[in-house]
């Protein structure tokens, strides 16, 4: 795991992840497993714009494109200079 | 030929007496939905026949039958009964889309408890302020829900039981907890139904105002009569559909039309319990072969986003009736629906507190799009003049929308709130809280509401209760909380806050306040932006002036501000 997919997880898990006892990696769906609402992937967006000094266009910003720690990571990874 | 035929023929006879002799019930007979809803069923020989079709996001399906559905919903109602449950103690339904979800609804209501549904995206203070005002006995909930109730539980001695539904005994429980599985419970084959009669409580669905906390939208077990003839009408289910209702029951419409009215009928009906997505979406509709489907305008306009090749990968032949419900259907979708799945959304219009369907476009009437469609039979609607507080005699103008009360599932009052109650009324018609006009054919055209609550994706926010909420926050020394344009949600929630000396307006403050919001309201409610200002536009007497913000949110006229502070 590199940094930005650790940071991206820890972050998700933090302020997104409900059960306590649920484990997630990289790869577990975030959308569309329920942990994270389209509601909530707009402050998901805005953290990684704060936190990567980018800006993800809204059409980018998928529920799709949202849906793993690492499908996050190869979106932001289009914008980080 | 669908279900209501002529629309002209139906208007001339309509009684409610219609659904009435359907469901062989005569006035004073008992009524209970639970009941209606499952055992009926059986009694009609459909027992074997499928009730419930559910998968969730891990693509895991579960199937029940209307016998199981009846045992099932025995079987929790004997557990809640065990529990000292009795009639019209509230009982919070706080899970995601689960099959525990549907089938305890209807156990609350054959105990002849008040069933209270929300939804399980709400932040701990959110669902404090719905559990304090019901005073809920017990909660039914998830695991991945109970540290939100632990949370507040202090502060709620009334509740007296957090069921868990899906335990896993890893850690152990806490307070007042207890633990339900349906798998593992002895099935309970027969159940005396409590005996509730037309008037009997059934359920508390919340709602959000401009001002003041959230109110709880009490009906009755008689609104099955108006749900079950709406969803044979204008959702026209057929003994073979198989129906796809996409709302949460946490709200309304999953409840009225994603429980009642096809169960009443004994259709089989499909749940997908998984976040959005265009491509799960057309899979699922794929794979159950769904034939009726009502939906919202935020998830078509969604879909069309995602485009129309998309479309083009799934076979979705099987749809043949499709309807739309939460908020006004644009002209573009109701278009473009037609051109892809080769019909069009028949947009609805109706809300919590009118329990069933009010004005709808109907099978096989012409469809206008963009129209709301005309007043169910049975429903006398009209747009009354805001000033004289009497109909319009010409058509096109636009005034609020009015109904004459008297329909079987209008609400019969908010919860401990008869005064709010009464404020909906003028001049003996229903005022709903909506502007739209009627043309010269009868169809009525939606313009906006005609206060400040925030519709965003179908579902209503109190700019009230988010503005509170930001004061809880350091950081935020006034704010205001509007409406702003959005492509896909129609409208979404913006800020306007001054900040405390010490705080410096940047963005990380910016995600934090919003997801301080996210986590103490709900997701629905959290400010999709947070402008920062230096002072909010006041009147003179110190009321913040909501009605600017929104206007420079939507590039309106201003209007007069005579009164405005610095004027």
């Amino acid at each position: 795991m590199d940094d930005m997919q650790k940071i991206v997880l820890d972050y998700v898990i933090e302020e997104y992840l409900e059960d306590e006892d649920e484990e997630i990696d990289v790869d577990t769906p975030l959308i569309s497993g329920g942990i994270v609402d389209s509601f909530s992937m707009v402050s998901l967006k805005r953290f990684l714009e704060n936190k990567y000094d980018i800006s993800i266009p809204d059409d980018k910003a998928t529920p799709e494109a949202f849906d793993t720690v690492n499908k996050i990571c190869d979106l932001v990874n289009e914008y980080v200079k | 030929m669908s279900h209501i035929g002529s629309y002209d023929e139906r208007i001339k006879n309509f009684s409610w007496s219609i659904a009435e002799k359907e469901l062989e019930y005569s006035p004073g007979d008992l009524i209970n939905i639970g009941w209606y809803c499952s055992d009926r069923i059986c009694k009609q020989g459909k027992g074997d026949k499928k009730a419930l079709i559910w998968e969730g996001f891990k693509g895991d399906e579960k199937t029940y039958t209307f016998n199981d559905i009846r045992i099932a919903s025995n079987t929790i109602a004997a557990f809640l009964r065990e529990k000292g449950i009795k009639e019209e103690d509230r009982v919070c339904l706080f899970m995601d889309k689960i099959p525990e979800l549907y089938i305890s609804f209807l156990s609350v209501l054959k105990l002849g408890a008040i069933a209270q549904p929300l939804f399980s995206a709400f932040g701990q203070e959110s669902l404090h302020v719905r559990l304090d005002n019901a005073e809920a006995k017990a909660i039914l909930t998830q695991r991945k829900h109970v540290s939100k109730v632990r949370k507040i539980l202090d502060k709620m001695p009334y509740l007296e039981h957090i069921i868990i539904v899906d335990h896993d005994g890893k850690k152990p429980l806490k307070e007042r907890e207890t633990v339900f599985s349906l798998e593992e419970a002895e099935p309970v084959e027969d159940f005396e139904v409590f005996p509730t009669k037309a008037e009997s409580p059934s359920v508390l669905h919340y709602t959000s105002g401009t001002t003041g906390p959230p109110k709880g939208v009490k009906h009755v077990h008689y609104s099955l009569i108006s749900q079950y003839l709406t969803a044979k009408w204008v959702l026209d289910l057929r003994d073979d559909d198989i129906y796809w209702c996409t709302a949460d029951p946490g709200w309304v419409t999953g409840t009225s039309y994603g429980i009642i009215g096809p169960w009443s009928l004994g259709i089989t009906q499909c749940v997908l319990d998984k976040g959005f997505s265009a491509e799960s979406w057309y899979a699922f509709i794929e794979k159950h072969k769904v034939t009726v489907w009502y939906s919202a305008p935020t998830a078509i306009r969604s879909l069309m986003k995602a485009g129309d090749e998309l479309v083009e990968k799934y076979d979705l032949s099987s749809l043949r009736h499709l309807a739309s419900v939460g908020e006004p259907l644009n002209a573009e979708a109701v278009v473009w629906s037609e051109k892809v799945f080769g019909k069009p959304f028949l947009d609805t219009y109706w809300q919590t507190e009118t329990g069933s369907m009010m004005l709808t476009n109907f099978p096989g009437m012409k469809v206008k799009p963009g129209s709301m469609g005309k007043p169910f039979p049975g429903i006398t609607a009209t747009v009354i003049d805001p000033q004289t507080k009497k109909p319009f005699d010409q058509p096109g103008k636009v005034g609020l929308i009015a109904f004459k009360p008297g329909w079987p599932a209008m609400m019969r009052t908010y919860w401990q709130n008869e005064e709010a109650f009464k404020g909906k009324f003028t001049n003996n018609w229903y005022i709903p809280g909506d502007r739209a006009s009627i043309d010269k054919d009868g169809y009525f055209w939606f313009v906006g509401r005609d206060d400040d609550v925030i519709n965003t994706g179908g579902h209503l926010v109190s700019p009230f209760e988010v503005e509170s909420a930001l004061l809880e926050h350091e950081a935020i020394a006034e704010s205001a909380v509007v409406s702003k344009p959005d492509e896909v949600n129609m409208e979404v929630v913006k800020a306007f806050v001054t900040l405390n000396p010490g705080y410096e307006p940047d963005a990380d403050l910016e995600l934090k306040i919003m997801n301080f919001i996210r986590k103490k309201l709900s997701p629905l409610a959290m400010p999709q932006e947070i402008e920062y200002v230096d002072k909010l536009p006041k009147t003179r007497s110190g009321k913040i002036m909501r009605r600017l913000l929104h206007a420079q949110e939507w590039g309106e006229e201003i209007g007069d501000t005579s009164t405005l502070e610095d004027e």
